[in-house]
């Protein structure tokens, strides 16, 4: 059982000697093996949201739990996906891969099987023994989120993971994380500023305003899903073709639209 | 950084990348032009031949003082002894400074620490340390290894502390969500993340020990490039202390060209070049 509990939580961060509130009055709570997407204009508190479920930040009042347990330093259980891949550069795909698991004492025998398998699932065979910086930002991302599955985590934390990626590249990595999703499911925030992906991908996708951020609405999604039976499509641009998906991208896109500050276009 | 190839440059480009067979040509023709202008300047019999010999009556010099033993021993062994301290020095350097740059650049009170006495012992110049290092280490192996020491350890220091602090925090973030220990994380990720700044530091490091070989070698007794050219000084013989010179340059390329190779492994070693 891992959810995620935001009670009461704010965040107030200091810029040129003042303090100012990123984050207010953020109650959420991430149900075990839901899929969860927040959306929300830039600089509103996504990433602080997710850096807290990750215990690399922690809320100024109010607390973040992960399966009941107040989060208060980060760990295996919760893997990140970074937004800027994050791997190690001197390392091989696979020792990137393997590192978590070496430094958490498990066997040799077990780690090889453990990397392979996850290479597997990650379409990332043959290339084991390449470096990061020989592979495109697809691959990147791929051996990023390969990283975060070998450790079989409850909960998975992914942050614009796909910002980085071209358009066709990221409709692979967005239909390769649903299969993975059916695979395997877990419970996954996931962080993005792109609308239909969030409602291609997620359960809820809760929308934020702008700063300070706060909780603007929270949009079943899964329930639509169901009930148009959208998993009966392979292809992401079959979904996005169903008339409940493109009304319910056009809501989320009108409360993000009132986010936008009046300066700011 | 590529390793691909240059660019097509404008014909006008002076910071286009030249290719080797030109860059072996030119600098052959530094070394060349500047051998012509020493060789006039000494055949023009403005400076007295005691004071600035030719570089062909060097040449000879150099050539006899590898047969001939000049100060106890030939120059083979001069230089054999000199290389014997310096690997003392620089690697005792390089066994300190890295760790130490490596802990700073990880524990703030120990970069507090250390940090105000380090910049303020850095700027003393190795030869400085001489009186010191006899009085204290005596002028067998001790002192001149303490005075290579002084010259090659703060490059060590400053680059792995550099480079412990220019990891990218995504990449200690990404090392502790997957569980690493502070005992793994400065080895396992501070030191392979430091490794470009740490061999660029070793490379002046192992420069700068060299380079207080000499100084080093003002307090030895019995043996040493910086000993056969302190005694040639002695006899006034410029030519010896040219020929000491040229050995102790030599040798100095010879060094770089190995850290180099070490580099370029490392690179290798990491799908680079
Ligand atoms: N460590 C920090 N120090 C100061 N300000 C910060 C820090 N982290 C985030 N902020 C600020 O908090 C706000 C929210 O940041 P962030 O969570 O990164 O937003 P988002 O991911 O939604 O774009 C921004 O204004 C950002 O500049
Ligand atoms: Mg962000």
């Amino acid at each position: 059982m891992s959810d995620i509990v935001f009670t009461n939580v704010a965040r107030n961060f200091r810029r040129d000697g003042k303090e100012f509130p990123a984050l207010r009055d953020i109650n959420l709570s991430v149900r075990d093996k839901e899929f969860l997407a927040i959306v929300g204009p830039s600089g509103c508190g996504k990433t602080t949201c997710l850096r807290m479920a990750a215990g690399l930040e922690f809320p100024t009042s109010g607390t973040v739990a992960v399966g009941g347990v107040r989060v208060t330093r980060p760990g295996p259980d919760r893997a990140v996906v970074f937004q800027q891949f994050a791997l190690f550069p001197w390392k091989t795909v696979a020792e990137n891969i393997g590192f978590g698991l070496v430094a958490n004492g498990v066997a040799a025998a077990e780690r090889a099987r453990r990397v392979a398998d996850v290479l597997k699932l990650m379409n990332l065979a043959g290339y084991e023994s390449a470096f990061p910086h020989q592979l495109s930002g697809g691959m990147q991302q791929r051996v990023a989120i390969a990283r975060a599955y070998v450790l079989d985590p409850q909960v998975l934390l992914m942050d614009e993971p796909f910002g980085a990626l071209d358009a066709q590249t990221r409709v692979v990595m967005q239909e390769e994380l649903v299969r993975l999703a059916r695979v395997n499911p877990r419970t996954v925030l996931f962080i993005t500023h792109a609308v239909e992906e969030a409602v291609y991908l997620a359960d809820r996708v809760v929308v934020m305003s702008r700063r300070p951020g706060t909780i603007r609405e929270i949009i079943d999604v899964a329930s639509v899903r169901a009930a148009d039976s959208w998993d009966r499509f392979e292809k992401i641009e079959d979904v996005m073709d169903q008339a409940s998906f493109v009304h319910l991208r056009t809501h989320i896109w009108r409360l993000l639209r009132e986010q936008q500050a009046p300066d700011d276009h | 950084m590529s390793g691909s190839v240059p660019a097509p440059a404008t014909p006008m480009d002076a910071r286009a990348p030249l290719d080797p067979a030109t860059r072996w040509r030119l600098g052959l023709a530094g070394l060349v032009g500047f051998l012509a202008l020493w060789w006039a300047v000494a055949a023009s019999g403005l400076v007295p031949k005691a004071f600035m010999p030719s570089p062909v009556d060097v040449a000879r010099q150099f050539a006899r003082l590898l047969q001939e033993p000049f100060a106890g021993h030939t120059l083979q062994t001069h230089l054999l002894s000199s290389i014997g301290r310096y690997l003392m020095g620089f690697g005792l350097a390089v066994a300190v400074g890295l760790p130490l740059g490596l802990l700073m650049g990880w524990f703030r009170t120990l970069d507090a620490i250390v940090t105000p006495l380090f910049e303020g012992l850095r700027y003393v110049a190795p030869i400085a340390w001489v009186p010191f290092a006899a009085l204290w280490f005596g002028t067998g192996i001790g002192g001149p290894t303490l005075i290579i020491f002084a010259g090659a350890f703060p490059p060590c220091v400053i680059n792995a502390y550099r480079g412990a602090r220019q990891v990218e925090p995504y990449l200690i973030e990404a090392a502790r969500m997957l569980g690493l220990s502070n005992a793994r994380m400065i080895v396992q990720v501070l030191l392979p993340a430091a490794v470009p700044s740490i061999i660029a530091g070793v490379r002046v490091s192992a420069g700068l020990g060299w380079q207080s070989l000499v100084g080093a070698e003002l307090i030895v007794a019995s043996s040493g490039v910086g000993y056969l050219m302190v005694k040639g000084q002695a006899s006034i013989s410029t030519a010896i202390v040219m020929s000491g010179m040229v050995a102790i340059g030599v040798v100095g390329l010879l060094i770089d060209v190995g850290v180099r190779q070490i580099e370029s492994a490392v690179n290798r070693r990491r799908g680079k070049g």
